[in-house]
């Protein structure tokens, strides 16, 4: 009677199955089931490293992030260590702490939107694979053509067109898009960020959209309390150079024209980008949707954003504080024995020999009625077992 | 036949890990998704063909009509969400580390809810629900499950029909 408990198949106890062969092309998924569970990170097809046993992840080319990082520490540690004590003793105590604020803010926000899942599509198992293929090719040609690449479908009145990805060998859902960088499709795909070293996509948008916001205020707010140091250092001398050289040796001078320098440039692109991308958010519209023109109607007809909620206030509420997605790729899962046996696509028979006991208890009422072959595919794939 | 149906009621409630353990896949069936009201996740209503004479139309459609309103409940965008937003940006999003969203918790629900559906309505049928979050949301897939100890799919619907009658 116990054994008609029910069991969640341990796919550490299960055999290793001999791979069978599969019809058509599958994915560059490596299934290789070792003597000690691996976790499904081990074997992610797309173009992305992970660390701490797949908790983190970037992407392959992790860009300039440690530039990013060391250019927002490098300014940050300056403003800190010379322009803070003069300000505290000439104007207010309240700057480093609201430096601090915004420095642990950016830094943390620049993290998570690094090391975020940026909402990575999973490839098509080889079964769902097929039956879009099987689906597009109902002429009952057998032999192998590239499905047609396009498929529509009507979202609010309004025509989109959906493409077919080779590389994931699905129809890719509305907004999404393959990152060439990352080899992964990426649900809302906004851009590949080299800063941050990692695509900007559904999942993540909201942490790169607070990042660099809340840096513009960092770096706008350094830039005044640096231009009112030297100001108020000018003041009391003959002079803004004089103010420069003026040295209790602690405070030389090509440090301070490398924060200043740094912030200008950062100030202006960054305040630019942030106003772009507000821009974006108060539309509903994606970087990569602005760059093509998918809504602007530049080929003449009436198209509009079928994704816009037609309100500022509501488009932002839905985009930012909107609920947050689950990752859809499952790093630290384990990779079960039996989802690589299922996904050859053949009549498997799961191994049987090791349950006789509960065959025997369930198989009782089975005898009533009268036993019939068993399907003859099933008797060729048993010695997988 | 008392004993017959008794051996019956409580083999289908074990049906699951019969259906791994006994029967052979013949194959899959994919509900694919519905994008004609955008990004929403919403599964198509339309009745597969494949399943004609292995399940009636309707419990299929009351499924998928339940998982499409689990789904509207988790993206609903409306107080609780504006509240989780707004205090995880408050705190840098590290809220997320700690706190388990409200899509997560009908993730478990709908989890839930599938694993009973298998086993109240699928199982004896021979087919097996597989939860969509593990196909990335892109299908509801159906695995078509042949059960070589009972015979031929025929033989399996008329002990199914008779268990339930019986329960």
């Amino acid at each position: 009677m116990n054994n008609c408990e029910y069991q969640q198949i341990d796919p550490r106890t299960l055999p290793t199955p001999t791979p069978t062969p599969h019809h058509g092309p599958v994915g560059d998924r490596p299934e290789e089931p070792k003597g000690k569970p691996s976790r499904k990170w081990h074997v992610f097809p797309g173009k992305n490293r992970f660390y701490c046993d797949g908790r983190i992840m970037v992407a392959r080319q992790s860009g300039v992030l440690p530039l990013t990082l060391g250019l927002i520490l490098i300014t940050s540690g300056l403003f800190f260590i010379f322009d803070c004590p003069f300000l505290v003793k000439h104007l207010t105590s309240c700057i480093p702490v609201i430096g601090g604020f915004l420095f642990v803010f950016v830094v943390i926000t620049l993290l998570q939107t690094s090391f975020t899942d940026p909402g990575i599509l999973p490839r098509a198992t080889p079964d769902e694979a097929a039956d879009i293929e099987k689906q597009i090719d109902n002429t009952g040609n057998t032999s192998y053509r590239p499905p047609p690449r396009t498929k529509e479908v009507v979202i609010n009145q309004q025509v989109v067109k959906l493409k077919y990805c080779f590389t994931c060998k699905m129809f890719r859902p509305p907004r999404t898009s393959h990152c060439s960088l990352c080899d992964n499709c990426v649900e809302r795909f906004d851009h590949h960020c080299p800063w941050v070293g990692n695509c900007v996509g559904k999942r993540n948008y909201r942490f790169f959209y607070t990042f660099i916001v809340s840096l513009s205020f960092h770096t706008a707010f350094i830039f005044g309390c640096v231009t009112t140091h030297l100001s108020l250092r000018a003041q009391g001398g003959k002079g803004l150079v004089f103010a420069l050289q003026e040295s209790p040796g602690r405070y030389p001078l090509p440090l301070t024209a490398v924060e200043l320098v740094i912030c200008f440039f950062s100030v202006w692109s960054i305040l630019g980008l942030s106003g772009f991308h507000t821009y974006l958010v108060a539309s509903n519209l994606t970087t990569n949707e602005d760059i093509k023109g998918s809504w602007s109607g530049k080929s003449g007809e009436d198209v509009t954003n079928p994704y816009s909620q037609r309100n500022i206030f509501v488009n932002c509420c839905s985009v930012l504080c909107g609920p947050m997605p689950p990752s859809l790729i499952d790093r630290r899962g384990f990779l079960p024995a039996d989802e690589s046996v299922q996904t050859a696509g053949a009549d498997i028979e799961l191994p049987d020999l090791a349950n006789k006991s509960e065959i025997n208890v369930v198989g009782g009422p089975s005898q009533l009625a009268p036993p019939s072959p068993a399907p003859p595919s099933s008797q060729n794939n048993s010695s997988s077992a | 036949w008392e004993l017959h149906v008794a051996e019956r009621c409580k083999r289908e409630f074990h049906n699951l890990q019969e259906l791994r353990h006994n029967a052979s896949l013949v194959t899959k069936v994919f509900v694919q998704r519905d994008y004609t009201e955008g990004t929403v996740c919403r599964f198509q209503a339309k009745f597969p063909s494949e399943l004609d004479n292995r399940i009636e139309r309707t419990l299929l459609e009351e499924t998928v009509k339940t998982l499409n309103s689990y789904y509207v409940e988790a993206e609903k965008i409306g107080g609780q969400s504006y509240l989780e937003g707004c205090l995880a940006c408050a705190t840098a999003y590290i809220v997320f580390l700690c706190m388990e969203t409200r899509y997560e918790k009908v993730l478990k629900k709908i989890s839930g809810y599938i694993h009973e559906q298998n086993e109240k309505i699928y199982a004896p049928r021979g087919l097996l629900l597989t939860d969509p979050v593990e196909r990335g949301m892109r299908v509801l897939e159906i695995s078509v499950f042949e059960d070589r100890g009972s015979g031929s799919s025929s033989p399996s619907s008329s002990m199914s029909s008779a268990g339930s009658s019986a329960r």
